[in-house]
This record gives structure tokens, C-alpha cells and sequence, in this order.
């Protein structure tokens, strides 16, 4: 049985998907040597191939164990989970920087558990809904689903990370698009949310100032012109100035100039539209849509309803980080400091999308498994 | 695994064909921005991002230099080196200000402050950090080259004041324009950190002062540092401006005031120009010309003698005695005061209070009441006059109204009527306060300068002008055609005054400064100089508040005078103010020293006493009406006048002996040059070429032409 899950696993991995995600993740590493060329983060195009390398080990690992076991370890990983987001929120144990506490410090390497939470919030909540059989779900239902996505959400959010927070609500919302919702109860969810967001803005206490004066900046950005404001300007100036075809690898004068913040992680979209052009943008976003297409996809065929969720789970928060980057790089969305997955730098970001995707891989691998 | 009870169970196909949709939508709304940005607007975003890497660095305009009247330099530039923090790079300063703040040696907080105050100014824009830096610090700035790209020096020119307050308030300060002034549409074309003038002639014609700044545009690479050279604008000067004042004049009004609290305006009665104003006490407008720090501003601002206030056109006092000369101009005209002679007991009551006279001057008229400064006879002539037209000539004449003069904040003083207080009060007019009024107390209020223009108009017959410190000729057409706008005021009127009248009042002036029993002012007498005059003395408190206090020097009078010379159709009018100077004759003194002054210098001027080299005589001919030259040039005779001519040996512009008398050759001589004859009493001599070549019979150096 074993071994002819084995070599069920090898033929039926998802090579085509594969395929398309090294592709964004060469043009990745290719786009922050670019960007990096010139300031003192020259040479983390390599270190975006060890944690590359790194991922697709771990891809690979991950798609290994069936996910129903994943499923039944779930529980016990939420609960080391909120062990860990509360403990970052100690003093001594988390690490701060940059005025956030949002670090566990370990040996040399510093491990962000919120980017984790992502994953296991993916699971816990497939395995919530899939229990519930497919039946239409009560009020009491609603209500669990979001005591399980809220508590790491509030943690969190006290680190600050408000960016982290926000990755959080598409997996509750497609768990309960796809656990079965009825339109009643969205309305008065949708409600509910909107009350709620409105109370936590005016509150002050949910929100920090200057979170605020982000989202504030997105609006009016001249309101505040060296800050987030300026970020966003400086970004779309970027991309515009990419004009059709681009101004060519390493010679983006936005990127190159210093003038576009952080041109290897949050804004490399940007940095990538300057020097590639409207054909080049276009062209990641056709993969994005082909990765996402392909992954729903998979979705339809799994082999029963938690695969099913599992990567609808990992779809959601996929789509959700793709449309507030690119959103916020070219002027749809404030500033939030959530990553383009597969072609910002950052190790946390790498690790956990290439994980999502193995649990996408490992659902696919068993769809005839039964 | 018993746990999972789905198995079997499908996602439903019409939800995940909706979530498909939906993300084609994304999709397909991203790659619609893309094509805004990108195929739509990228050539705006080039350009953006070009103008990312340009920096602009300013070339300030060295703003006008200030002359007095005889084209003497009064306010210069100096040239400064000023540092500026440039925010282009992208890189935190913050981190940066410690060290900033102790090489260049400012308060950490206020370098804090100031970057916070420019943060909504666009980022290409420098920040003043600090101006006209030592050699020290600009060292301290080349060595941190590395360490500390952003800061940035700029030479410039930098304001240069006459020393220890030398016209402070006439000529006004520069500082930087504060957040109220960008708010102000009059300030649209300014920047934050732009120099403005503040008060005085600084403040007026900043607009053309100032000039245009130009700047240089260079490429910078992403440190910030220089790597091309684009383009240069040049600057373009602030205009020159003349001042109407005269640099000896205003030394002089400077000196005699001393370090008295109070004001003196000198200015030409005939058409308006100051030649001299001083207030005291002073300040030093070079202290603002850099920052000035708040120490010292504060010190300024709280002082109780205002030191920044321009007081010769800011005061507004009770003008005293000197509103008598109003009072006699309505007495006369008004057929009153001509037969009013009356006792004074000192003092009158009519209304049951006893108004008080200094001293008992028995038998008074209108040719004393000047001199003595008789308030007896004036608490009469107002009450017979009444306070409707003593408010109605004093209103025509100028009080409660503003003269016009281009400075800033010029005060309008008051002049109470019944209408006034009925209007103000809800009260009727007492005949009591008439009384008041009449001697220039009360609620009468005016500024020296109005004092000055309304005296100098009356002693000039009634022509009164509008004050002005620039000669409006140098100003272009529209900023001059705007000024009586901005400064609104009576200006230039007319008020004819009957000559007898005019002669009775500038007699008594002239009697003020006379040394004679009762006169108020005998002790400025100036010898040989036709100068008269008004003293005033003015209560600061009631006469009951006088005595429960007792005195001091808080509590004594403000005195006035105000003196013209000569008498008629004066050339000068001096008004000077000393506050608690307590007796009237001491501003007469001052106002004295300033006619003196000034009549020395006119005559001084008018002997030309320039040596000139002696030539050999010359002959000149020449042609005059009316005058008998046997009686020797410049002599008058009752002969009729008649055309006349002669040639003369003239040396050094006399002449000195004279050779023919031919009236007919000398006419023939003007019409062969087509000159015409002009003159009147006095011989105008007009040598002409062909007259003197024909009558030369001595030697012929050449015309000499006579004084």
C-alpha cells in the first residue's frame, strides 16, 4: 500500500504547476539581483535561491504526508500556534524590530510564527468545515469558524501586523463561502464586518496611528508626501515609466535610483514593471492566473471535500497577497507591507507559499486515492 | 481518521466557477491599471521619474539696496554662505540631526522643529537649516561630506542695516515669511523660507525688493550627490529703491532724540517727502537679518516701550496744545476768534467743573493765545465754536484719518464728534467735553505724523500732502498706481485758508519760539532762523489720578511740538514726541536742533562753498528784460521792463567788469541763435558762441558760464 502510494505520488505531482512557479521564481531572482544591484542588499538574489531550494524540499516533503493527517494534526498545531503568537508578544522572548514584535528569536535565525499560523489556519479551518459534512451551516457554526480565525487575528494585530492580520480573512471567508454559507447569514456577516471596522477605526485602540495614516495616505496621498504617501507615488511613478516594453534589466532608473522603497520584497512588482514594461507585468500576472486557475483546478478534482478546502484555503490567501501587492504598487491599494508570494525576497514568504503549494500537490496526488 | 466524515463530498462547481470569474476579473482589473500607468501615462511618469533624479539648487536674489535722497548708500548686502538639508535622497536624516545639531551648533529641538515645519513642502525643496554660518562650521560641512550628503551649502546676499537701529523703523527688516503670511493671498507667490520684508519700506516694497530667485538644475544620482549639470537660471536682482530721506537730516533727528521714548518725523510740507524718522526706542534690524533667536524676540515683544513699534505713524495721542493751531485756523475762519479778547483767571467753568489754565495770563487775544498756549481762551472759542465745527474742520484738515504715507499699519488716530460718541457711547454730547477737545485732550488721538502733515499744511495755507519715504518716479507704473489703494488716506488736498488769517497763525507760531514772558517754547529760539511752532502737553491721567499717585516719571505728560521753517510756506515740518517728557519745551528743543540742522545744511549748499580754479576772464555777452544794469546785476529798479544787452568780462561766474552796452547787437545775436530772452527781475545772462567770437577783443579761453 505504501509503496504503491509512492509511485502514485511521483506521476501524479503536479509537474505543469511546477513548472509555472519556477518560472515567476527565476524572473524573481532575477528582479531582485536587479534591484539589489547597487545597495547594500547586493547578493540576497542568491540567499532567494537557498530559501527557493529550501521551499521545494520542503514542497516536496510536505506533499509526502497525506493531508488527512495533516488534517488530524491540525488542532494540536493551532494550539502551538497561539502558543507562539503570544509568546512573541512577551518581551523577552520576542524579538523587536522596526517597532514591531513579530519575531521569535532562534539561534541566529529569527522565525516570524505568524506566517506559519497562515498555513495551519488553512488546514484547521478545511477540517472545521469538512466536518460539518456539506450541511447548510446554523449561526453556531458562523460563530466558531470565527472564535478559530479570530484569535490568532487579535494576537497578531498586537505584534502590530496589520498586513499579517488582513492575510487572515480570506481563508475564514473562503471556508465559509465554500463550507456552505447561506446569503442571510453573509449579509449579516458583511454587515457585521463593516460595523465592526468602523468601530475599530474610531475606537484608537485597534489601530495604531500611524496604520491609520497609512491607510489614510492611500486616499489623499498628499496628505503626506515623504511617507506612505510617497511610497505610492514613487511606485506608480516606477511603473508608468516602464512604459510597453520597459527600460530594460538593471537600468530602471526608480529602482536603481533608490527612489522606489524596498525594491526587493514589497515593491518588486514595481521594480519589475519599470524594467520589463507593460509586456512583462502582464506576462506575471497571466502566470498568477494560469497558477491560480490550475490550482482551482485541482480543487475541483480532488478526492473528497478537506482537499477540496485545503486548496481553496491556500487559493484564497494566494489571490488575497497577489491583488493587495499588485493593488498597492500600482495605486489600488494603501500600504500594507504584504508580499508578492513567489517573487518578493523574504524567507518566511518563500517557505510558507511553497508549503501551501505542497498541500495543494499532496490533495492532487491523492484524488484517486480512496 | 474516523473524523473526517466529508469523504465523497464535492465542492459545488458553480461556486468554484464564480471564484474563477472573480479572479479573472482581478486579473483583468490589474492589467487595466497596468495599461493606465504604463501605455497611457508613461510619459508623464518619465518625466516624474526624471525629475526624481533633478535637483534644483537656488541662486537667491540679492534683494535692493536702499539710498537716501543724494543717492547715499543706507541699506547694503553682504555675502553669506547658508546651509540647507536636502530631503531628496532616500535616506533617514533623523538619525542624522544630533550631529548636524552640534557640528553647526543649533538646539537639537529646533532643528527637530524645523524639519517638521517644511515636511508638507515638496521634497525637492532644501530646508534652511541654518544661515550665515561661520568658516568653522562650513569646515565642519566639507568634512562630513560622506557622513552627511544632505546637507547643502548656498552663498547669498544678506541684508546689511545701518548699526544701532539707524532708521530702524523707517526702513523696516527681513525674516523668513511665517505660516500666517503663505496663508495670506498677498503672499501666493512665496515660498516656505523665503525672505520677506517686515515693516517699514522693507515691508512695502518687498515686491520689488526682493527680485526673482533663479536656481541651477542639476542631476543627481540616488546618494544625492552631483553627477551633471543641466541648465542655469539666473537671478535677477531686486530694484534699487531712492528713499525721500536725507541721510544728514535723519542723523541729526536720530541724535537730538537721543535715547528719549518717543518719535520724530521731518518732512517737506510742499510735496510730501520725509527727510527724516526716527522712533525710539530702537532695535537692531540686522539681529533678524539672520534668524533671530527667541531670547531676543521675546525681549522685543515684551518690552513696554515697544521697541518694534513705528511710533512716529503707530502712536496715537492726544495731541494737547498743538491742536490749538487747528482750533485758531476754525476759530478764524469761522469770523470768531478775530474779536475775542478775553481774561484769563486761570482757568474757566462754565458747566459747573473748573477746567484749569497753566497760568493766570490776564488780557488775552488770538495773537497771544498762540504763543501763551492759553487754554482759557481756547475752552472759549471751542465752546463758541461748538464740537460740530471744531470736528468738521478738524476732520477736512486730517484728524482721525490716515495720512496715506506708504509704511505699514499707519494709525488713523480719532477725532470725536457728537455723531461719534452718540454712535459709540449711546450718549449725547456734553458742552463740557467740548472744552476738553478744544485743548487737544479728550478723546482727540493722532499720530506725530499726522501732526507734522496737518501743522505743515496749515502753515502752508492750507495745501496739505500726502506723505511718502520713495520717490514715486522710480516705481513701476502699476506697484505706483497701487499704492494709494494699499495705503489709503486724505492725501493731497486743498483747503484754503483766508491770508489774514494764515498770517495771524503763522505769526503766533513764529512767537511760540520767541524768548518772551508766557511764551512756551522761548528757550528753542534759534537766531537768525524763521522758525515757529506748537508746543503741546498732553495728560497721561486726570489731575485727581495725578495726585492720588503722586509723580513719577511714568505719569508725566506726553509732550509735542511741532515746527516749521520758516514760518510760511514752510520747507521743513518737524513733528517730534517724547512720551513722559513732562515739560513741552524739552521736544521744542529737540524739534530746534533738527530745523538748525537743516537750515545749515541748506544754506551750507546754497553758498556752494567748493573751491573753484581761478581762469582769465572771459567775454561774454548778453540779453535781459526788465532790469537796469547800471545798477549792477541783481538789483531791482522801477524802471519798466525793457530788453537790454551787454557784454561783460566774466571770471569764475562774476562778472567782473563790463565792455559795451549795445541792446541792438545783443538782440541781433539772439535772434541769429534763436535763443529766446528769458528772465525776470534778475539778469539771466546767455552767452552765445557767435556773440562771444564777435565781441571778443581780449583773449578768448573760453565761455565761462555764470552763475
Amino acid at each position: 500500500m505504501t509503496a504503491m502510494r509512492r509511485i502514485l505520488s511521483f506521476r501524479e505531482f503536479d509537474w505543469a504547476l511546477l513548472a509555472m512557479v519556477l518560472l515567476l521564481c527565476t524572473l524573481s531572482v532575477f528582479e531582485i539581483y536587479s534591484a539589489t544591484l547597487h545597495t547594500k542588499y547586493v547578493g540576497f538574489h542568491t540567499k532567494q535561491m537557498f530559501w527557493i531550494a529550501g521551499g521545494l524540499a520542503a514542497m516536496f516533503l510536505f506533499a509526502k504526508i497525506d493531508y488527512h493527517r495533516l488534517l488530524d494534526w491540525a488542532p494540536w498545531a493551532y494550539g502551538v500556534c497561539l502558543f507562539a503568537l503570544a509568546a512573541v508578544l512577551v518581551p523577552g522572548i520576542g524579538h523587536k524590530a522596526l517597532g514591531a514584535r513579530r519575531w521569535i528569536k532562534a539561534g541566529p535565525m529569527l522565525f516570524q510564527p505568524s506566517e506559519w499560523v497562515k498555513l495551519v489556519l488553512i488546514l484547521v479551518v478545511a477540517r472545521f468545515f469538512a466536518n460539518l459534512g456539506g450541511r447548510s451551516l446554523v449561526k453556531q457554526d458562523v460563530f466558531k469558524a470565527f472564535i478559530l480565525v479570530g484569535i490568532p487575528m487579535l494576537l497578531v494585530i498586537k505584534e502590530p501586523d496589520l498586513g499579517t492580520t488582513l492575510t487572515y480573512t480570506p481563508i475564514l471567508i473562503a471556508g465559509l463561502f465554500f463550507g456552505g454559507i447561506n446569503l442571510r447569514q453573509s449579509i449579516i456577516l458583511i454587515a457585521a464586518a463593516a460595523l465592526f471596522a468602523v468601530g475599530a477605526w474610531s475606537s484608537g485602540k485597534i489601530l495604531k496611528p500611524y496604520q491609520k495614516a497609512r491607510l489614510t495616505s492611500f486616499v489623499n496621498p498628499d496628505n503626506d508626501p515623504r511617507g506612505a504617501g510617497y511610497q505610492l507615488l514613487q511606485s506608480k511613478i516606477a511603473v508608468g515609466a516602464g512604459g510597453v516594453l520597459g527600460q530594460g534589466a538593471a537600468k530602471g532608473s526608480q529602482t536603481q535610483g533608490d527612489f522606489l522603497p524596498i525594491p526587493h520584497a514589497d515593491f518588486i512588482f514595481a521594480a519589475f514593471s519599470e524594467e520589463h514594461g507593460f509586456v512583462g507585468a502582464v506576462f506575471v500576472l497571466l502566470l498568477y492566473f494560469s497558477i491560480l486557475m490550475r490550482l482551482i483546478q485541482n480543487a475541483q478534482t480532488a478526492a473528497d471535500l478537506s482537499g477540496s478546502l485545503i486548496i481553496m484555503g491556500v487559493v484564497a490567501v494566494l489571490t488575497f497577497q497577489i491583488l493587495v501587492n499588485v493593488g498597492m504598487v500600482i495605486g489600488f491599494m494603501p500600504v500594507t507591507g504584504i508580499p508578492l508570494p513567489l517573487m518578493s525576497y523574504g524567507g518566511s514568504s518563500v517557505l510558507f507559499t511553497f508549503l501551501a503549494l505542497g498541500a495543494a500537490m499532496n490533495v492532487r496526488m491523492r484524488r484517486f486515492v480512496n | 481518521m474516523e473524523s473526517i466524515s466529508s469523504r465523497g463530498e464535492k465542492l459545488s462547481t458553480l461556486k468554484l466557477t464564480v471564484v474563477q470569474y472573480g479572479i479573472l476579473f482581478m486579473m483583468l482589473a490589474l492589467a487595466g491599471q497596468l495599461w493606465r500607468l504604463q501605455v497611457l501615462g508613461a510619459e508623464n511618469f518619465r518625466m516624474l521619474a526624471e525629475q526624481n533624479r533633478i535637483r534644483k539648487v537656488p541662486i537667491l536674489a540679492p534683494r535692493g539696496k536702499l539710498f537716501d535722497r543724494e543717492n547715499r548708500l543706507l541699506v547694503d548686502n553682504y555675502p553669506s554662505v547658508s546651509c540647507f538639508l536636502v530631503r531628496e535622497q532616500n535616506r533617514n536624516v533623523d538619525a542624522d540631526l544630533p550631529l548636524i545639531a552640534r557640528g553647526l551648533d543649533i538646539d537639537l529641538e529646533q532643528l527637530q522643529a524645523t524639519l517638521r515645519h517644511y515636511r508638507a513642502a515638496p521634497g525637492y525643496q532644501p530646508i534652511p537649516i541654518k544661515q550665515d554660518i561661520t568658516a568653522d562650521e562650513q569646515a565642519f560641512i566639507q568634512s562630513h561630506r560622506n557622513e552627511l550628503p544632505e546637507l547643502e551649502t548656498i552663498d547669498e546676499e544678506r541684508r546689511l542695516y545701518p548699526r544701532d537701529g539707524f532708521a530702524s523703523h523707517l526702513i523696516g527688516y527681513v525674516g523668513e515669511v511665517s505660516e500666517e503670511d503663505l496663508n495670506n493671498p498677498r503672499f501666493a507667490y512665496y515660498m516656505p523660507g523665503d525672505v520677506v520684508g517686515k515693516g517699514g519700506i522693507e515691508e512695502t516694497y518687498d515686491q520689488l525688493l526682493r527680485g526673482q530667485d533663479g536656481s541651477r538644475d542639476v542631476i543627481v544620482d540616488s546618494r544625492g550627490r552631483e553627477v551633471g549639470f543641466l541648465r542655469t537660471q539666473h537671478a535677477t536682482p531686486g530694484q534699487d529703491l531712492r528713499l525721500t530721506i536725507d541721510e544728514d537730516l535723519q542723523h541729526a533727528a536720530e541724535l537730538a532724540l537721543g535715547d528719549r521714548n518717543g518719535a520724530v518725523v521731518a518732512m517737506d510740507p510742499r510735496n510730501g517727502e520725509i527727510l527724516a524718522l526716527v522712533s525710539r526706542p530702537s532695535f537692531d534690524p540686522n539681529a533678524f537679518a539672520v534668524r533671530i533667536n527667541r531670547t531676543d524676540w521675546n525681549k522685543l515683544i515684551t518690552d513696554p516701550d515697544h521697541p518694534l513699534m513705528n511710533k512716529a505713524i503707530h502712536a496715537q495721542l492726544a495731541p494737547g496744545s498743538t491742536f490749538k493751531i487747528l482750533m485758531s485756523v476754525a476759530g478764524l475762519q469761522e469770523g470768531i476768534a478775530q474779536d475775542m479778547k478775553i481774561n484769563c483767571p486761570g482757568g474757566w467753568g462754565p458747566y459747573g467743573y473748573f477746567h484749569h489754565c497753566d497760568e493766570h495770563h490776564g488780557a488775552v487775544d488770538i495773537h497771544d493765545a498762540i504763543p501763551y498756549s492759553c487754554d482759557t481762551f481756547f475752552y472759549m472759542l471751542g465752546d463758541r465754536l461748538g464740537i460740530d465745527r471744531i470736528s468738521k474742520y478738524a476732520t477736512e484738515f486730517g484728524y482721525g484719518q490716515k495720512t496715506g504715507i506708504d509704511l505699514p499699519g499707519e494709525q488713523a488716530g480719532l477725532m470725536p464728534s457728537a455723531q461719534w460718541k452718540l454712535k459709540n457711547y449711546r450718549a449725547r454730547w456734553y458742552p463740557d467735553e467740548t472744552l476738553d477737545v478744544a485743548i487737544g485732550q479728550g478723546a482727540v488721538a493722532a499720530t506725530p505724523l499726522q501732526l507734522a502733515r496737518i501743522i505743515g499744511g496749515i502753515a502752508s495755507g492750507g495745501h496739505l500732502v500726502r506723505p511718502h519715504v520713495v520717490f514715486p518716479d522710480q516705481l513701476p507704473e502699476d506697484f505706483r498706481k497701487a499704492l494709494p489703494e494699499t495705503f489709503p488716506g486724505s492725501g493731497n488736498v486743498d483747503i484754503p485758508i483766508d491770508p489774514d488769517n494764515w498770517t495771524i497763525i503763522t505769526d503766533g507760531m513764529y512767537q511760540v519760539t520767541q524768548p518772551a514772558y508766557f511764551h512756551t517754547a522761548g528757550s528753542a529760539h534759534l537766531e537768525g532762523i524763521d522758525f515757529g511752532g506748537k508746543t503741546g502737553t498732553a495728560q497721561t491721567m486726570s489731575h485727581d489720578a495725578l495726585s492720588r499717585l503722586g509723580k513719577s516719571k511714568n505719569n508725566n505728560p506726553n509732550v509735542w511740538f511741532v515746527g516749521v521753517t520758516p514760518r510760511r510756506n514752510p520747507e521743513l515740518v518737524v513733528a517730534v514726541l517724547w512720551q513722559n517728557g513732562e515739560f513741552s519745551y524739552y521736544p521744542a528743543r529737540i524739534g530746534a536742533k533738527i530745523v538748525s540742522a537743516y537750515v545749515e545744511k541748506q544754506r551750507r549748499l546754497a553758498h556752494n562753498l567748493v573751491p573753484v580754479k581761478t581762469a582769465a576772464p572771459v567775454v561774454m555777452s548778453a540779453v535781459w528784460t526788465g532790469a537796469n544794469p547800471s545798477g549792477g546785476p541783481g538789483k531791482q529798479n522801477d524802471s519798466p521792463p525793457r530788453m537790454q544787452g551787454g557784454s561783460f568780462l566774466v571770471q569764475n561766474g562774476q562778472i567782473v567788469a563790463r565792455t559795451t552796452s549795445d541792446t541792438h547787437s545783443a538782440a541781433q545775436a539772439v535772434r541769429k541763435s534763436g535763443t529766446e530772452s528769458a528772465g525776470g527781475a534778475k539778469p539771466t545772462a546767455i552767452p552765445t558762441q557767435q556773440a562771444v567770437t564777435q565781441l571778443a577783443k581780449t583773449r578768448v579761453v573760453s565761455p565761462v558760464k555764470p552763475q
